[in-house]
């Protein structure tokens, strides 16, 4: 430690540490170092906050290390230029997500708001009719469908998940039973890794296996439910194992020792003591699958109106909508107006039509997502049982 | 736990005989239902596995490895989008570790405690977020944001250090060859598919560190401390150490999730089928997952077998490096 004394004036010592110049010395090397970016940046007529802000971390990593070596030595200088760096990258890494979000709200929101006919027909409109150009169209039958997609998925996965997640937790402890479960375990944690477009190359493959020649060009909604439940179930397992695990072996015991048969004891006991957990996992899981593109674009197809049936024909989701309008890109105005084939309506033309629909079922598409993350903190913040803090 | 300790004797029953076999009927559907969900696990995997294999047989059958005469091989078709999808991954990856450490550092090590909490659910939003979503960003507002850069470093390291003429195979070529090449506008390049690769990957990497990091033990830590550490000396010679094996894990479980990524390299790359190292070039790669996505619409027959049957390839590539991923927080995770 001797070797980081230097000749600094004695007061600014403190025994507790070596370390001895106060924060705001790398506030202030920090606005030195933006003032310098600011200055160069003018001086080359390529101004702008990015740059200065990208500019000026960078001087200030330098400029910071220096004073601090001159003031406070090696081992700290290090110290100090090892905390800029890892501020930085989480600076980093936060600028995509508010990049994203800012894009999404701000060019989707506009679009949802300013909708043709009526503010907010975005969301109560389908794509029936709407070719070319035309300023109007909604997300109505794509939310329908990914919310019916979504809930047979959940349909499928949730029973079976949960039932793995119980045989993990409850039966796999001796014998073949234990070997079993550690097969399973291992198979989750590999299903949790399974591309999500082999999930939907294998909800195609098993139906198409089963349907004959001539009607290889099906696509029906389970189809995308049997692929989406693939990725769905080992989240559920996995979440629901650890909620169950949780639960104090003394519940169990004593439910045991009152004479309450097994299962008894799982479903009144262990489930539901850990309901509020279990609930959480799953709220994530279906977050988790409802944004799912690939495995749609699969198996079920695009259609322009609302398709109820889950067992008849294509259906339009949100995630493949925002991919095929992505897709249309710039539309073509020939004229001014464009007219409705179906209801005769005239609609006016717009050439970025295609791309702001994208952005407002990305928004609409992102709000459910949020929605059932906060619904999950809030059932975990509220409902956890009191007995396991 | 052990199921011997249940007590058969019940103390209301209506009737002891009818009650008990109550008892036993419904422990045994219920303990059935349970195994049975197990063993669909099994059956599931496995199906994924028989019905791709089904699928793709079609096209196995037909190819020049299987017949020997046929016009087109299974290895010709799948090799360049191996390469094109196990190339962005990884250049993903090279971006996303080093940041996803450093910022499970932040949150483990740096940010003051009340802090971490929320700052780790900022981490996990950008997981929160649909793929799709990350493509629509990608293309319409990043790729034109990334030209300049790409220009510099194309101008910068694509020309200027070349090897010497002389030389067999490289002779001329320049050092940086992944910056060479001939960037055009749009740049929907392999480079730009594989940042926003990376800032999908980054939420994963980083939950795992952050709790790899969480797990040093306190002692150690503070030992260094009392020695006289700073900060940086303990994660260096206390925590990294320590969480090794688990950032290495997480990487690999990173590099599977950048592997079979479809939409943001689907809605990014103009693709083509070569085996360049340009990474700044437009339509020299596309990855399986973002091929199969792109021509399934317009594919049957043995087209769609054959799509069918890259997919199987990335399934079994996917696999292989999960399964090392998870053998490794297997072997690491006990000791903790």
């Amino acid at each position: 430690m001797s070797t980081a004394i230097d000749n600094e004036t004695p007061t600014m010592m403190r025994s507790s540490g070596e370390r001895r110049l106060p924060w705001y010395h790398l506030v202030f090397t920090g606005l030195v170092g933006a003032a310098i970016a600011a200055v160069l940046l003018l001086a080359l007529d390529a101004f702008s906050i990015a740059s200065m802000l990208i500019l000026g971390f960078i001087l200030h990593l330098v400029m910071g290390y220096l004073y601090s070596l001159v003031r406070e030595g090696r081992r700290w200088a290090m110290d100090r230029l090892m905390m800029l760096i890892v501020i930085g990258a989480f600076a980093l890494a936060m600028f995509p997500l508010v990049s994203l979000l800012w894009e999404v709200i701000s060019r989707g929101g506009a679009r949802v708001i300013a909708a043709s006919p009526t503010p907010f027909a975005f969301w109560t409109n389908d794509m029936s009719g709407i070719i070319g150009g035309a300023d109007a169209g909604g997300v109505l039958h794509a939310t329908i469908g990914t919310l019916l997609i979504t809930l047979w998925a959940s349909v499928i996965s949730i029973p079976i998940g949960l039932f793995t997640a119980i045989f993990l937790v409850e039966y796999a402890d001796q014998g073949w039973r234990r070997v079993l479960g550690k097969g399973v375990t291992f198979l989750v944690d590999v299903m949790t890794g399974i591309p999500s477009i082999v999930a939907g190359l294998f909800g195609l493959s098993l139906f198409l296996a089963f349907l004959p020649d001539g009607q290889q060009g099906v696509r029906m909604g389970i189809m995308g439910s049997v692929a989406l439940s693939l990725l769905m179930i080992p989240t559920v397992v996995r979440s629901s194992e650890e909620m169950l695990r949780l639960v104090s072996m003394d519940l169990r015991e004593a439910a045991y020792a009152l004479g309450v048969p097994k299962w008894l004891t799982i479903v009144r006991v262990v489930l539901r003591t850990a309901v509020a957990g279990l609930a959480t996992g799953i709220t994530l899981a279906i977050a988790r699958v409802i944004g799912e593109t690939a495995p749609l674009l699969l198996t079920v197809g695009m259609v322009t109106s609302i398709n109820w049936s889950m067992f008849d024909g294509r259906m339009a989701t949100l995630p493949t909508y925002i991919n095929q309008q992505y897709r249309n890109g710039s539309a073509n105005c020939m004229n001014d107006t464009v007219t409705n084939p179906v209801n005769q309506e005239v609609y006016a033309c717009s050439v970025t039509t295609n791309i702001d629909r994208a952005w407002a079922a990305a928004l609409t598409l992102i709000i459910i997502v949020m929605v059932l993350n906060i619904i999950a903190r809030l059932v975990s913040h509220y409902f956890s049982p009191k007995i396991s803090r | 736990m052990s199921t011997t300790d249940v007590t058969p004797e019940a103390a209301e029953a209506p009737t002891g005989s009818m009650k008990r076999s109550g008892r036993r009927f419904g422990d045994s559907v219920f303990s059935n239902l349970s195994i049975g969900s197990g063993l669909l696990i099994f059956l599931t995997l496995a199906a994924v596995a028989i019905f791709l294999t089904l699928e793709a047989w079609p096209a196995i059958r037909a190819s020049q490895e299987f017949e020997g005469t046929a016009e087109f091989s299974l290895i010709e078709y799948t090799a360049p989008y191996v390469f094109g999808t196990v190339l962005a991954a990884v250049i993903a990856l090279i971006m996303a570790i080093p940041i996803s450490m450093l910022i499970a550092l932040f949150i483990s090590h740096y940010a003051p405690r009340k802090m971490a909490q929320g700052l780790g659910y900022m981490i996990d939003l950008l997981a929160a977020v649909p793929s799709v979503v990350y493509g629509l960003w990608g293309g319409i507002w990043l790729v034109p944001r990334l030209e300049p850069l790409y220009m510099f470093l194309n101008s910068t390291f694509g020309t200027w250090p070349r090897w010497p003429g002389f030389l067999p195979w490289v002779g001329g070529e320049p050092v940086v060859a992944l910056f060479a090449g001939d960037p055009t506008a749009p740049m929907r390049n392999l480079a730009s598919a594989s940042v926003v690769l990376a800032v999908m990957v980054l939420p994963i990497i980083t939950a795992i560190a952050r709790e790899v990091f969480l797990q040093t033990p306190r002692l150690t830590e503070e030992a260094a401390l009392a020695l006289g550490a700073t900060k940086w000396e303990v994660i260096k010679t206390v925590v990294l150490p320590f969480g090794r094996s688990g950032v290495v894990a997480a990487s690999m479980l990173g590099l599977g999730r950048a592997l079979g990524e479809t939409m943001a390299v689907l809605m990014i790359l103009a693709p083509g089928a070569t085996f360049s190292w340009h990474i700044l070039e437009v339509g020299r790669h596309q990855s399986i997952a973002a091929n199969i996505a792109s021509r399934q619409a317009e594919a049957s027959g043995v087209d769609m077998s054959l799509l069918i049957f890259t997919g199987l390839v990335l399934f079994v590539l996917t696999f292989i490096i999960n399964a090392i991923a998870r053998a490794i927080v297997a072997r690491s995770g006990p000791k903790s």
